[in-house]
Formats: structure tokens, C-alpha cells, sequence
């Protein structure tokens, strides 16, 4: 029986290749997120952007024939949607956290709108790498045939981790994110800096829908994202406004959504629904224990009203 | 017969300037008024631009959206009907607003409101009165809808977690709960392709109101829109929430009990989402099944907005959002635009109304302190 199937090691490795899998646009968006939030600004939008740059990447693929394409046009909306939130929150008296909300609205109905047409119509998928190419277990194979977005992902946290405290760009960056009032000192200019971050922000998570609508699980429909964008804004505050950390999360997020399919896939039905809602728990869990009612969180940039 | 001097006739020709008053009192209520109406009109406007160009004709939209929304007493109804669940799921966003809280998980609570009201009155259909079997319903979905988004509230305050992203994981896991109830112990077996419960016999139904085709869910909205305003607005508590609101530390040192504030209006918005779920059980489904997130949550959160969180203008404002949503379906066929048109616009108000936020407290006229610096 062991040459057809790997029994029940099939479990760890389903979740191992799932954590691969569907970690990708929690990287994304996250990262998205810690640029933005390091500048002292929240975007709950990001679900909105998500959604759209799904969309828009979709569209442009199946128009272009290229997923590069799709993807470069996904940023970009990405960006402008940024751009907008950035823009409209510099304001006196915007609630930032309300804008988010609106925006997020705003985002499924565009995507949602302009994508009707793209239900149907197939697109190219993007490449990925088989790593697996040693093994002569499919099952192998498969879960080692890596997107490529995945490791543009894992280093472009890296870089942000050094770019963070090594360049003037993070350090400006910081500055904006811990006070509003030092960085006018410094004669930075706090509202272009936000505009900038969310923008940068907005365009990273319209990468990870392009993963969504192009790879995995690689089709445009409305309900594409179940919250990655969201919950991304969690997953933030779980990794401290750390790039690395936004990476590892990302990875036991993936894990927790790959672990209702993958014991799914071994035989196991009971509470199939509540697996759902595993990385959901898991996140609430996360914010429980690590959140304080009296003390702000360890590594919160200053200025930052979410955390206040 | 002598006129005496303070015959209210006389003073009034002799003191012209009594006038003063009441105008102070129109400027200071028309800022919100006028405010949010030309948000509204920018929001349009703003929606026209994009229905143009898609290459269709706004103006045929909001004659369709009329037409579908209030054009007839059909639609009128239609359009009320669809309000009923906004009234509730907006309150869900109004009362912790009071307190400062941004809470978004709504639906959760409709969800699981539907859910609760439903297994509390299969058991009992049949057996028990039909008065008492609805009232157990609205129980049971109340006291569920309050802890859900209560615990949100209690998370906040004893945590520190942030309740805007509580509340919306809590939405996700309510509806995964919602599906696993649904497929699971509660699943009616002669559901095929849409699980859903056992549906209620026929006369254990909210029914509608007499001489209308609008369900009495309608009625209960208004009635909580009107508990909840008079709780914001004539209650001590409501007094304590609107300063635990404005600042946490000065209603902490004033003696408040901030915890129990922000726990028993979280609990009680959640309730009234509850209660959402329990109508669209009994007037609208007859069963729990997944239509019961239907996205009420997230456009009460609209609604909440729009009315700047007052209770009774809540009230016109998710008749007019029920009437948009019911004029979708007439646009679709009509125009052949998709059924996201209502959402596109529902996303540009939102944002222009959080924009001219910006624009309260900016324009003299609104504020009688600073006429006689610019008259």
C-alpha cells in the first residue's frame, strides 16, 4: 500500500504545502499593511484592494495573455486605491479605521462590477518552480512546486526588515509612524510620507490577490477572498510590525487554512466547517493573549490609532 | 381695561430680537442636515461620473432606482420590508458608537441570531403557542447576538483587543458555526443543494402588518430605533456612554463604570442583530440556511454611518438604503448593469459621507458664537 500513497504522512505534508500555498497573499497584504501602519496609519481597505487587484490581474491576463501583465496592473490599482485612502485620511477629522470600512465596500463593489465579465473566460497561470523534482512521490511534488510569488515574498520581508533600520527611507518612515509632531520638526512632510506608505501599502496587497485570481486556487469569482485582507490587519499586530515575523505568521496562517482540507482529504468529515474557521480563531486567540488593556503593544508605532 | 407690559403679544413687536433664538436653534441642528445631504449629492454625483463612463445613462438610474424603490406602493412596500433588518444591524453600529467603538461584525450576530431563534422553535412548533414559541425565538437570538458582539466589547475594555477586528473575526467564525449547525445536527434532510433547517409550519410566522405586505419586523426595528434613542438620549446611562465616548479617562476618574458601559451597550447592539436574524427566520426564510448572511451586517454599518449614529435617523435613512437595495434587481434587467451597481454606489457614499466629515464645524453659519464676528 505504501507505493500508491504515503498514508498518513499525507496530513503533515498537506498542511506544510497548504501553509506554502495559502500563506502567499497573507505575505503580501501583510507587509502591505506593516509599510502603511509603520507610518502611523491603518488601512483596513486592504480587503477592498485585495479583491480588486484580484480582479484587475485577472482581467488583464485574460486580455494580454500575460500573468506579468496582470500583475503589474494589479499594483498599480492597487496603488491608486491607496493613493485614494492616503489621500482622503489626511483630512482633519477622518476616522481612518471608518475609512478603511468605506473603502473596503467600495473596492468589492468596483471589483465585483468590473469583473463580471471575467467569470467565465480562462486566464494564464503564473510559473512555479518544482522543487520537487527529486522525489518520485506526487504527492511530494506537488507541495514542493512553489510559486514564484511566494519567494519574491519571503524576500521582500527580508529586505524590509534591513531596509527598516538601514535606510533613511525606514528611518523616515519610523519617525512619521512614532510622531507626528518630531517628524514636522525634521522638516518631513508626515501626510506625503502616509500618502506614500499607504499607496506602497495598497499595491503589495493587490499582489496577493493577483495570487489568488492567477495561481491559487487560480479563478476569478466573488468570493475569492475570505478575509486574507483582514485579517492581515490582525496578523500585523500579532507580528509586532516585524516584516520577518509577518512572514512566519503568514506561514502558521496558511497552515491553520490548509488544515480543514487536509484532514479532509484523509477521511476525516466531523466539523469540516468548523476547520473553516480555524486561522479565524487562531488569529482572535493570537490578539487575546498578546493584546494588554493597559500598556500599548511592544514595537507600536506611536502614532498609530489603532493601537490606542 | 389696561394691555399689561408682559402680554407675550406686545413683547414679541416690542423685543424683534427674540428671533435670535430660534434661528440658533435651526443653524445649530441644520450643520448635520445640510452636511450630509450635500455628501449625498456629491456621492451622486460622483456615481454619475462612473455610470457614464461605463457608457449607460445616470439618469435613467435614478429614474429606475425611484421607480424600483418608491415608485409604486409595491415598491414602497418592497422597499420597507428590506429596511427591517437595516434598523436592527445599524443599531448594532450606532450604540457602541456612543462609546467610541467601531464595531463591524454584525452579521455574526445575524447570523447566529437566525441560527438560535430556529433551533429554540423547532422543538416547540407544534406543541406550544404560537405567541410564546415567538417570543422564546427573539430570546434566544437576542441572547445570543448580545453575547457574541458583547464579547467584543468586554475584549476591549478587559484586553485591550481592538473591536473592530473582534468583531469581524467573530463575523467569520459565526458564519462557519452558522454552516456547521446548517450541515450538521440541525440540517433538515430534505434539503438537497441548499442546506438549511426544517422550515417553521406555516402558522408559527411573523406575519405582516394588517392591510400591508410588510412583516412585522418593520415595526420592531422602529420600536428598538425608538428604545435606543430614548436610552442615548433621556437615560443616565446614556449620558455616562456619551462622555465614556468622548473621553475614557475622564469618565473613569468621574467614577463611571466604563466596563459595564461598554459591555451592556455592546450586548445590547448585538442583540438587537440577534433579533435581525430571528425576523429574517420567521418572516422572511422560514428556516436557518446561509442566506442568512446577506450582507445585512455590512450595510448596516452604511446606515449607522449615514445617520451619524442617531437612533431616529437611522430610521429614514435604512428606508432609503431598503429602497436602493430593492431597485438592484429592476436596474439589472433593465440597464443590464450588475448586480454590484447598488454596492458601487452604497461604496461611493460611504466614502464621500466619511470625507465631508471633515467640513463640520468649519462654516461660521452653523455656529450662532461666531455671528456677530461675521453679520
Amino acid at each position: 500500500m505504501e507505493e500508491t500513497g504515503i498514508g498518513i504522512w499525507g496530513v503533515p505534508l498537506a498542511i506544510f504545502a497548504g501553509a506554502i500555498r495559502v500563506s502567499t497573499p497573507f505575505i503580501f497584504v501583510s507587509l502591505g499593511e506593516t509599510i502603511t501602519e509603520r507610518s502611523g496609519r491603518i488601512n483596513l481597505g486592504l480587503e477592498g484592494t485585495l479583491v480588486f487587484g484580484a480582479m484587475t490581474a485577472y482581467a488583464v491576463a485574460v486580455m494580454t495573455g500575460s500573468p506579468t501583465l496582470g500583475v503589474l496592473a494589479a499594483m498599480v490599482a492597487g496603488a491608486i486605491f491607496g493613493l485614494i485612502h492616503g489621500w482622503i485620511c489626511k483630512f482633519p477629522k477622518v476616522n481612518d479605521i471608518a475609512i478603511g470600512i468605506a473603502m473596503m465596500q467600495f473596492g468589492l463593489g468596483m471589483a465585483f462590477f468590473l469583473g463580471k465579465s471575467f467569470i467565465q473566460p480562462v486566464a494564464p497561470k503564473l510559473p512555479s518552480i518544482p522543487l520537487g523534482g527529486w522525489s518520485s512521490t506526487p504527492q511530494i511534488q506537488a507541495a514542493l512546486n512553489i510559486n514564484v510569488l511566494f519567494f519574491i515574498g519571503a524576500a521582500l520581508a527580508l529586505f524590509l526588515f534591513w531596509a527598516f533600520k538601514n535606510t533613511r527611507i525606514g528611518l523616515i518612515l519610523r519617525v512619521v509612524g512614532d510622531s507626528t509632531d518630531a517628524a514636522r520638526a525634521m522638516g518631513i512632510h508626515p501626510d506625503r510620507v502616509r500618502l506614500l506608505a499607504t499607496a506602497v501599502g495598497g499595491s503589495l496587497a493587490a499582489i496577493g490577490g493577483a495570487y489568488l485570481s492567477l495561481y491559487y486556487p487560480g479563478s476569478w469569482n466573488e468570493g475569492i477572498s475570505s478575509g486574507q485582507g483582514l485579517m492581515a490587519v490582525a496578523l500585523v499586530i500579532f507580528a509586532r510590525w516585524n516584516p520577518i515575523g509577518c512572514f512566519l505568521a503568514a506561514l502558521l496562517f496558511g497552515g491553520a487554512g490548509a488544515l480543514g482540507p487536509a484532514l479532509q482529504s484523509v477521511g476525516v468529515t466531523q466539523g469540516y466547517y468548523l476547520f473553516y474557521a480555524a486561522p479565524y480563531v487562531l488569529t482572535l486567540v493570537i490578539l487575546i493573549a498578546t493584546s494588554s488593556p493597559t500598556r500599548s503593544l511592544a514595537g507600536a508605532p506611536g502614532a498609530l490609532s489603532l493601537t490606542k | 381695561m389696561t394691555i399689561e407690559a408682559n402680554d407675550p403679544a406686545i413683547a414679541i413687536v416690542e423685543k424683534p430680537a427674540s428671533l435670535r433664538p430660534v434661528l440658533e436653534w435651526i443653524a445649530r441642528r441644520a450643520e448635520p442636515v445640510v452636511i450630509g445631504l450635500a455628501a449625498i449629492l456629491i456621492g451622486l454625483a460622483l456615481f454619475s461620473l462612473f455610470i457614464l463612463a461605463v457608457g449607460k445613462s445616470p439618469a435613467t438610474l435614478f429614474q429606475l432606482m425611484y421607480t424600483g424603490g418608491f415608485g409604486s406602493w409595491f415598491s414602497v412596500q418592497n422597499s420597507l420590508s428590506r429596511a427591517a433588518p437595516l434598523l436592527l444591524t445599524a443599531l448594532c453600529v450606532a450604540l457602541p458608537a456612543r462609546l467610541g467603538l467601531v464595531i463591524i461584525g454584525g452579521e455574526g450576530a445575524v447570523v447566529l441570531g437566525g441560527v438560535a431563534a430556529a433551533a429554540m422553535a423547532l422543538p416547540l412548533a407544534g406543541t406550544a403557542p404560537v405567541f410564546l414559541t415567538l417570543i422564546l425565538m427573539a430570546i434566544a437570538a437576542m441572547v445570543v447576538g448580545g453575547i457574541w458582539i458583547g464579547l467584543a466589547g468586554f475584549l476591549r475594555h478587559y484586553r485591550g483587543v481592538n473591536e473592530t477586528i473582534s468583531s469581524l473575526l467573530l463575523s467569520y467564525i459565526a458564519i462557519a458555526l452558522m454552516n456547521q449547525f446548517v450541515e450538521g445536527v440541525l440540517r433538515d434532510p430534505a434539503s438537497l443543494n441548499k442546506p438549511s433547517t426544517r422550515p417553521l409550519p406555516a402558522e408559527y410566522m411573523l406575519g405582516n402588518i394588517p392591510g400591508m405586505d410588510v412583516h412585522w419586523g418593520l415595526v420592531i426595528g422602529i420600536l428598538a430605533c425608538m428604545i435606543s434613542w430614548i436610552v442615548i438620549e433621556a437615560t443616565s446611562y446614556g449620558f455616562a456612554a456619551r462622555i465614556a465616548g468622548g473621553n475614557v479617562r475622564a469618565a473613569q476618574i468621574q467614577g463611571l463604570p466604563v466596563g459595564r458601559l461598554i459591555a451592556g451597550f455592546t450586548a445590547l447592539a448585538g442583540s438587537f442583530a440577534g433579533l435581525a436574524g430571528m425576523i429574517e427566520v420567521a418572516a422572511v426564510q422560514g428556516s436557518a440556511n446561509a442566506s442568512l448572511a446577506a450582507g445585512y451586517g455590512y450595510t448596516g454599518i452604511l446606515v449607522a454611518f449615514l445617520a451619524r449614529h442617531n437612533p431616529l435617523a437611522i430610521i429614514p435613512v435604512a428606508i432609503l438604503l431598503g429602497g436602493i437595495d430593492a431597485s438592484g434587481g429592476l436596474i439589472q434587467r433593465r440597464m443590464g448593469l450588475p448586480d454590484a451597481t447598488v454596492l458601487v454606489l452604497q461604496g461611493t457614499l460611504f466614502i464621500v459621507i466619511l470625507f465631508c466629515e471633515t467640513f463640520y464645524g468649519r462654516f461660521k453659519i452653523f455656529n450662532p458664537d461666531l455671528w456677530k464676528r461675521s453679520l
